[in-house]
């Protein structure tokens, strides 16, 4: 068997030394340190890459937020507007009824007083008539001149009871 | 059977340029030549594939960030952020041993790791390793590694052997676990080989089949044992890092 042939073995020992010193020295100066800077580079790049996703959502949020605070701002303000309108319309129409309500009244009491005056001189225009005519019957049933201050008297009295 | 068609000639350790230094043979043999023939595979492949740096990476730069996460991941659960320091030793000894045993595949190769004093030289150097490590870290208290605790005084009297006995068997079996597998492998391979020429046209298709088969499971195999052996060497690195079973 070759594998116990002792003569074989200092070689062996030799240059797996030699080889692995080597090997060892290679990979621990060479070929770890660079695949750990490529892998660590693409960690840091792929963190920085969602670190920078994050950041562009939330700005959007952040911009849509302000977008619906706008709205909502807008809306409330021509609320508002809208309110105010229909208060300050409100009250026009209030005053111009008032005013109008007044002078419909102040005509309808000067009509009133004209018709009371109207009534009043009617009135005593039918007493007139009443005295002339009640003289002019009285003399002729009973041929005596009257005093006009008793047939006004007599015609008051009448009036009063009937009036 | 002739010498060149024994199962074993394959394992046959022939010196290319015969060295001396000092009385010590040297001699860079063929198991020498495809040691280094290994290490510059190695250092070429990982080298190569990551001189784009690429973000994005290709098939060959994936192999290689695929093996060094390998072992990383392996590093980080058997041994925690403790092994960090640790990680170009494991991953030599990883690379080293999956490429010897893949380059054994080749056809009229020789495989490094099928030989015990080689498996045994890198056992006792991960062995060595993580002992230094052990000791350095916990100076004295590195001994109550082999009292197991909670256990009653009489039953030390037994236990403590045991203990040293199972740390120091450590090398021996990581180093005839990868050395048995690859000899084994190997030889059958070759058994079976010439299994198809002796059986030629008639009988030969059904060893055929088999060494087709046993190919596959010889890859696996080589991949595998590879793993082994660094698992091991993490589990012993975390045994003395943390002294703990």
């Amino acid at each position: 068997m070759p594998q116990l042939n002792f003569a074989d073995f200092p070689p062996q020992l030799v240059w797996l030394a030699i080889s692995f010193l080597v090997l060892y020295v290679a990979m621990a100066k060479i070929a770890v340190p660079r695949i750990a800077e490529v892998l660590e580079s693409r960690q840091d790049r792929i963190a920085r890459d969602l670190d920078e996703a994050k950041r562009l959502s939330e700005e959007s949020d952040k911009a849509k937020a302000d977008y619906e605070a706008a709205l909502e701002e807008a809306r409330a303000k021509a609320h508002g507007m809208v309110t105010e309108l229909k208060a300050s319309i409100a009250k026009e129409q209030d005053a111009s009824r008032v005013e109008l309500e007044a002078k419909l009244a102040a005509k309808s009491a000067e009509a009133e007083k004209s018709i009371a005056a109207a009534k009043d001189e009617a009135l005593s225009n039918v007493r007139q008539i009443a005295g002339v005519a009640a003289k002019a019957t009285v003399s002729k049933l009973v041929t005596i001149d009257l005093a006009d201050t008793d047939v006004d008297a007599a015609i008051e009295a009448s009036a009063k009871g009937r009036v | 059977m002739a010498e060149g068609q024994s199962p074993l000639a394959q394992f046959e350790i022939k010196r290319l340029v015969e060295l001396n230094a000092g009385g010590l043979d040297v001699s860079f043999t063929n198991s020498s030549l495809f040691m280094v023939i290994a290490v510059a595979a190695i250092t070429l492949f990982l080298t190569w594939s990551m001189r784009g740096r690429a973000m994005v990476p290709g098939r060959m730069q994936s192999m290689a960030e695929l093996s060094y996460e390998f072992i990383a991941n392996m590093l980080k659960e058997n041994v925690g952020s403790e092994g960090r320091k640790y990680f170009p030793f494991i991953f030599s000894v990883f690379m080293f041993v999956l490429f010897c045993n893949l380059i054994g595949m080749i056809p009229y190769s020789f495989t490094v790791t099928s030989h015990i004093i080689v498996t045994f030289g890198l056992a006792a150097l991960v062995f060595v390793t993580v002992t230094l490590v052990g000791i350095f870290r916990h100076g004295f208290k590195f001994l109550s590694f082999f009292v197991p605790s909670g256990v009653p005084a009489i039953l030390l009297v037994i236990l403590i052997p045991i203990e040293i006995i199972s740390y120091f068997v450590r090398p021996i079996s990581l180093s005839v676990r990868l050395f048995a597998n690859m000899l084994a492998g190997h030889t059958l391979m070759k058994v079976f080989g010439a299994f198809v020429i002796a059986l030629s046209w008639w009988g030969g298709w059904l060893p055929l089949a088999f060494i087709s088969a046993l190919t596959g499971l010889e890859f696996l195999v080589a991949f595998l044992q590879a793993y082994v052996f660094a698992i091991l060497s993490c589990l012993y690195l975390n045994d003395a890092i943390h002294l703990h079973h």
